[in-house]
């Protein structure tokens, strides 16, 4: 048995969710949609061990949802979408993910992103046809 | 016989939804973004339609990763918004005009686009944030709505040709249907972003803006590129720009291109609106 090979797999910093990081992380991510129900999120609050035993989850999963470490989710294949059901309402942002797979702070990350928009006005009026305020 | 009236493009992101509803849309960060859509907002108030089509893809809310659809659109009289896991309270339910719907649905399946029909459907950001920034907060909108899914989330996803060409397929089915409706196709999610990774946060302005002005006048110049190319250059979150080719394949090759509003970042994204008339 083996997993196809992509030419995405070459890209850096980049993880394509595809069956290969779906199949090992089923019932992570199926955990992880559970909280779409108040009812859910609040059994996983009551007791979070027994709920991941009860979804199947075990091991270094089970570790990571334990221990918040979304970063550990991700790499273990937790979809970014399913994983933000359990990160946002805990306080962790999407850019505080991205930060922490960087290893630089939320403030960080988020100047970076502030830069490139920084010439946005001048990139837009180069062009033509767009609104520009 | 129904008309394709025009097709716009906008982003879905969840953050436009919470700007919405703490009315941050004059905000420093925002005013650019939302201020981009008053020229929208005027075409619509010109050209309102009797149905929307929304092109978006599901984050986890009516599909679970047991079955991903490739393509799947909503069959049915209404349609729910409901909880994501974030607590916030849900939009009051869309009209939905099932008849119309399965007709799109027979009609794509005899063009050979094998469709996933949907007699239920959950709507999530993706659908409700493209309607909320457009047509503003209403618990009943003057238009039918129908859900058209697009699988952008678990690969094996659809190539950009692909995406343009079942749009042209769906512009086929809407003309032949056999009642007098103004339909319009929003085209939603985009432009370049990632969320994960070490490449985290990427927006990429310059192709941003290059895939506007071509899929606006050129939209076969999207399909030259894989799904590999698409996301090495606008992020893996990015490839959500493909299903702005559904919404451009529906309409003739020759629009009018009455509006351009680029901006970022919006969140981790760049955002981009357009609108099309197919007049």
């Amino acid at each position: 048995m083996v997993w196809t090979k992509h030419e995405y797999d070459k890209i850096p910093g980049t993880y394509v969710f595809d069956g290969k990081r779906a199949n090992p992380a089923y019932n992570l991510n199926k955990l992880l949609f559970s909280f779409n129900e108040e009812k859910n999120r609040a059994e996983f609050d009551q007791d979070p061990a027994a709920y991941c035993d009860k979804m199947g989850v075990a091991g270094e999963q089970k570790e990571a949802i334990l221990n918040h470490d979304f970063l550990g989710m991700l790499n273990m294949g937790a979809n970014i979408y399913y994983m933000a059901k359990m990160a946002i309402p805990r306080g962790v942002s999407v850019q505080d993910a991205g930060a922490a797979f960087q290893g630089i702070t939320t403030e960080e990350f988020m100047n970076n992103l502030l830069d490139k928009g920084k010439d946005i006005v001048k990139k837009v009026a180069g062009r033509e046809g767009y609104w520009n305020g | 016989m129904a008309k394709v009236i025009g097709g716009i493009t906008t982003s879905h992101i969840p953050a436009v939804g919470n700007a919405i509803n703490n009315n941050l849309q004059q905000e420093p960060y925002w005013k650019r973004f939302f201020d981009g859509y008053g020229p929208a907002h005027e075409w619509l108030k010109d050209n309102p339609p009797d149905i929307v089509i929304v092109v978006y893809n599901d984050h986890g809310l009516n599909f679970f990763l047991d079955k991903i659809p490739t393509f799947a659109i909503g069959c049915a009289d209404e349609y729910h918004n409901a909880d994501e896991g974030w607590g916030l309270p849900p939009r009051p339910p869309y009209r939905g005009d099932a008849q119309f719907s399965w007709h799109l649905a027979e009609s794509l399946v005899a063009q050979e686009f094998d469709i996933c029909t949907c007699q239920e459907m959950k709507v999530d950001h993706g659908f409700v944030n493209p309607i909320r920034v457009l047509f503003g907060d209403s618990d009943n909108y003057p238009f039918e709505t129908v859900p058209f899914a697009v699988n952008t989330v678990q690969h094996p996803v659809p190539s950009a040709k692909r995406c343009l060409d079942i749009g042209r397929a769906l512009g086929e089915a809407i003309r032949t249907y056999g009642e007098d409706k103004n339909v319009l196709i929003l085209g939603t999610g985009g432009m370049s972003h990632q969320l994960q990774g070490e490449r985290a946060g990427l927006i990429d302005v310059e192709f941003d803006l290059e895939c506007m002005d071509q899929i606006a006048t050129n939209p076969e110049w999207f399909t030259q590129f894989t799904n590999d190319e698409i996301m090495e250059r606008t992020g893996t979150e990015g490839i959500e720009t493909i299903m702005w080719l559904v919404m451009r394949g529906a309409l003739k090759n020759d629009v009018e291109v009455v509006h351009k509003h680029y901006h970022a970042p919006i969140s981790n994204t760049g955002a981009g609106l357009l609108v099309l008339d197919n007049k």
